[in-house]
């Protein structure tokens, strides 16, 4: 098995998320990934996954891969990212998300939400209030990814706001995680310290805008820049692994 | 005041630790980031919050907290009452909202720092 670097960012927001800003079309975002040299980039809106589709056909034609995600709110007001292995996996969870996702949005506060083509066209907005917390605990959204196949990661541990770590203290025992994510990687070497070492530490740049595209990725060094090498890389399988990459 | 007081005055459910209510109260605390629990709530607090995860069992131990008290009606998951039960920590819970409830203990003379 031949195994080499592959340049990762797995959090990235679409015009789908209330604060992602309009720019962040499927097509721009595609551009911008290969013009920053990413391999691999994943796709993860605020619970939703409707511009995902969109986005897989805007890098198809780039030889950019993608991995359809979400950032799920959990009823603690944690964020986890869910990685999923193909649109219909991330399109089953979206449906759990929805039924437990209360209220309606209110563009003039939280912004709009655009659901795109692969061709940049507007297909519609959505009203849902995404930037809303779900009535999910923690586990009910690690199972319900992990029931689909998906990988869960904890989003920017490190984040005084909306993080694991801020909302629960510290990282429960037991807690079946693919994987945390810091979001400065100046001091990440703390969390690998309070605990964090069972669990594959990576960094991506939580885009909300296309310049912060690639500002900060992980090295997925595996076969090939795919969902299914990601979850080896992740659990450290036959020489593959992670590492954060120093921009 | 003692625990058994508060729930007495307060009309309060208790969900675990009821052998525990004779610890006098030192403080009063409210908060659902269990980091800032974790980092500045008073020994021998009452802790008032929402957050229902299991960790909030280990962070009133961590701390030293006389009780944990859920607001809104919540209530612990069955493995979470148990744990609670085994460690012998406080849990109680009010229909009212934080705001309330928090409202009506410093009323009842209990204030934010154990002095």
């Amino acid at each position: 098995m031949n195994l080499s670097h592959h340049s990762a960012d797995l959090h990235i927001h679409s015009c789908l998320s209330p604060c992602g800003e309009l720019e962040m079309s499927p097509l721009r975002i595609a551009e911008r990934a290969k013009d920053v040299g990413l391999d691999l980039i994943a796709i993860c809106d605020h619970n939703s996954a409707e511009n995902a589709e969109a986005v897989l056909e805007a890098c198809s034609k780039r030889n950019l891969s993608v991995i359809a995600g979400m950032e799920i709110t959990t009823s603690e007001e944690i964020h986890i990212v869910g990685l999923f292995p193909d649109v219909s996996a991330a399109l089953a969870v979206q449906e759990v998300v929805y039924e437990n996702l209360p209220g309606k949005n209110d563009e003039d506060v939280f912004g709009i939400q655009v659901v795109a083509n692969g061709d940049d066209e507007v297909e519609g907005f959505n009203s849902r209030l995404l930037i809303g917390a779900t009535a999910l605990s923690l586990q009910e959204v690690i199972d319900l990814i992990h029931k689909k196949g998906g990988l869960a990661i904890a989003a920017h541990i490190d984040r005084a706001s909306f993080s694991l770590i801020s909302q629960l203290g510290f990282i429960p025992e037991g807690l079946e995680l693919d994987g945390v994510e810091v979001a400065s990687t100046a001091d990440y070497g703390d969390f690998v310290d309070q605990g964090t070492k069972q669990w594959a530490v990576l960094t991506s740049s939580d885009a909300h805008r296309l310049e912060e595209i690639g500002s900060k990725r992980t090295t997925i060094y595996a076969a090939e820049p795919t969902f299914n090498e990601v979850g080896l890389a992740l659990r450290g399988a036959e020489g593959r692994r992670v590492e954060i990459e120093r921009v | 005041m003692t625990l058994e007081e508060l729930v007495k005055l307060l009309k309060l459910e208790v969900i675990s630790g009821g052998d525990q209510l004779d610890r006098e109260i030192a403080a009063g605390y409210v908060s659902d980031l269990l980091s800032d629990v974790m980092g500045n709530a008073p020994e021998g607090a009452v802790w008032v919050t929402l957050q229902t995860h299991e960790n909030v069992v280990a962070v009133a131990i961590l701390r030293s907290l006389a009780a944990v008290l859920l607001i809104g009606g919540r209530r612990l998951q069955p493995d979470v009452a148990k744990k609670a039960e085994e460690e012998k920590v406080v849990f109680l819970s009010t229909e009212r909202s934080a705001f309330e409830v928090v409202g009506r203990m410093h009323d009842a003379g209990i204030r934010g720092d154990a002095e």
